[in-house]
């Protein structure tokens, strides 16, 4: 059996625009496991590490990590976010402007230890740039010296909150390679919030998926997203543009397509509806793609990442 | 409180709290030997008190234009409020800092009302500047006005450029 080493169960009442939702969470995380919150936006993944690093105060409930209490709402203790052994890597990074890559891994720690510095600059590729401020840094760079700074205070727990955004897909893998050797290296158990689905089966060995303020599933990436994710069909996501007897135009991923269906099918569609297209994906043909073709879909994917927000994919869970 | 009351009414207070008729005035009097009323150490407390919202308002907006995560980074760093102040925010918000300073500054020159009162105008020791060009006017000297009123627009103006300038170049520091 696996050494547990956050036990946690809070309850906290989320202000959102619309509702107020409850979070309510109880789980168990084994020591050095890397555990993945998925869910949409708004459904409390931020909040949730917020309250393991002591930012944001659950209404009720406990923390316990090793033998340690973090915060017991019956015994009224709440340790500062200063004494919780955490390491936290922002979504805006909240790195300093007034500070030079190496002074934030020297200010990060508790005793000045320049070796530890120059390994995480090795680690994190930054050993060049250690004299440069934040905004002369790219926007992986950006997020290396946040992981690293995080990681400068050898934490206990690792806490990322969609550390990986706002890069590109290109970065966005690198980096993902990146963090979980420095998940090996460094031997912190490390929480993740994500959307991504790949994100999570490439890094993460348990999942939890969060909806409406409950934990609706937890396993392994393989079995929490077998059922629906991974099965011989292929789904495109696409909006209707428009209707001709049996043919559909229809927009996938900024490629505009033609699809014949028979009229039953299409009976209960309209122009601008957003539809999910199965594929089978037996017999399909593959082929290599070249190094033109490569580029011009990696332009395509940087193109839906801006528009993400209004494209058809991000409405999926 | 000292932005929104009239400048002569905080400096009548001010004079009376400093006059050694009374138990401040008399106990600065008796135990430190210091009299502040009609003196250039009273007006400057005095110019102090009513021109220090001026500094805490631009302190204020310095910290609250600043993201947030900044201080929560610091703070699961592990590093304590006044060390987060001191080394992460205001190193962070020196255009806020710069511009308080400044505006303080200028304000403090052109003070009129509370200057009058606590210092008394007296030549060579609490006329200043200010006070100085309404003196010449009533005493019909205008040449006299015009160069002190002359001294005051030119160093305010080179006070305003000198913020301008200066911020420019930490405005182009990318904002995160």
């Amino acid at each position: 059996m696996e050494e547990i080493l956050i036990e946690l169960h809070v309850r906290k009442t989320i202000h959102t625009t619309n509702v107020d939702e409850i979070l309510d969470v109880n789980i168990k995380i084994p020591k050095y496991g890397f555990v993945t919150f998925f869910g949409k936006s708004g459904v409390g993944k931020t909040t949730l590490l917020r309250i393991i690093a002591g930012l944001t105060k659950p209404d009720s409930g406990y923390i316990k990590v090793g033998n340690e209490i973090w915060f017991d709402s019956t015994k009224k203790i709440n340790i500062k976010p200063q004494q919780r052994n955490i390491g936290f890597v922002f979504q805006d990074y909240a790195l300093f402007p007034n500070m030079t890559v190496k002074e934030h891994l020297l200010y990060a720690q508790p005793q000045k230890e320049t070796k530890y510095v120059s390994e995480l600059l090795d680690v994190f590729h930054l050993k060049g740039l250690c004299q440069r401020k934040p905004d002369k840094l790219s926007g992986g760079q950006q997020q290396r010296l946040a992981v690293a700074r995080a990681l400068a205070r050898k934490p206990q727990i690792l806490l990322l909150d969609e550390p990986l955004s706002a890069l590109d897909s290109e970065t966005r893998q690198l980096l993902q390679h990146e963090i979980i050797q420095a998940h090996k290296n460094f031997h912190a158990t490390t929480l993740l919030v994500s959307h991504d689905i790949n994100e999570v089966f490439k890094l993460s060995d348990f999942v939890y998926i969060i909806e409406n303020g409950k934990i609706q599933k937890q396993g392994n990436p393989d079995d929490v997203f077998n059922s629906t994710r991974l099965t011989t069909n292929i789904q495109l996501a696409g909006q209707i543009l428009n209707i001709e007897k049996n043919v559909l135009t229809v927009s996938i991923n900024n490629t505009v397509t033609e699809i014949i269906t028979t009229e039953d099918e299409i009976s209960n569609l309209k122009v601008n509806d957003k539809i999910l297209i199965t594929v089978k994906a037996t017999n399909p043909v593959i082929r290599k793609l070249t190094d033109t073709e490569n580029l011009q879909i990696n332009e395509k994917l940087k193109c839906v990442e801006a528009a993400q927000s209004d494209h058809p994919l991000a409405s999926l869970p | 409180m000292p932005l929104v009351l009239p400048p002569s009414v905080l400096g009548f207070y001010l004079l009376i709290a400093f006059s050694p008729n009374y138990w401040f005035g008399n106990f600065l009097d008796q135990y430190f030997d210091i009299r502040l009323a009609f003196s250039f150490t009273g007006i400057l407390i005095g110019s102090i008190i009513f021109n220090l919202p001026f500094m805490v308002n631009s302190i204020q907006n310095g910290f609250s234009n600043l993201p947030v995560s900044l201080k929560d980074a610091s703070f699961t760093l592990g590093k304590s409020r006044l060390t987060t102040v001191f080394r992460v925010l205001l190193p962070n918000m020196k255009p806020a800092l710069l511009t308080g300073v400044c505006l303080t500054f200028a304000h403090t020159i052109g003070e009129f009302g509370v200057i009058l009162m606590i210092g008394g105008n007296i030549p060579g020791k609490t006329r200043v500047a200010a006070l100085a060009v309404y003196d010449e006017v009533q005493a019909l000297n205008f040449d006299t006005a015009n160069k002190y009123a002359v001294f005051l627009f030119l160093f305010s103006f080179i006070v305003l450029l000198f913020i301008y300038s200066v911020n420019r170049e930490y405005l182009k520091w990318k904002k995160f």
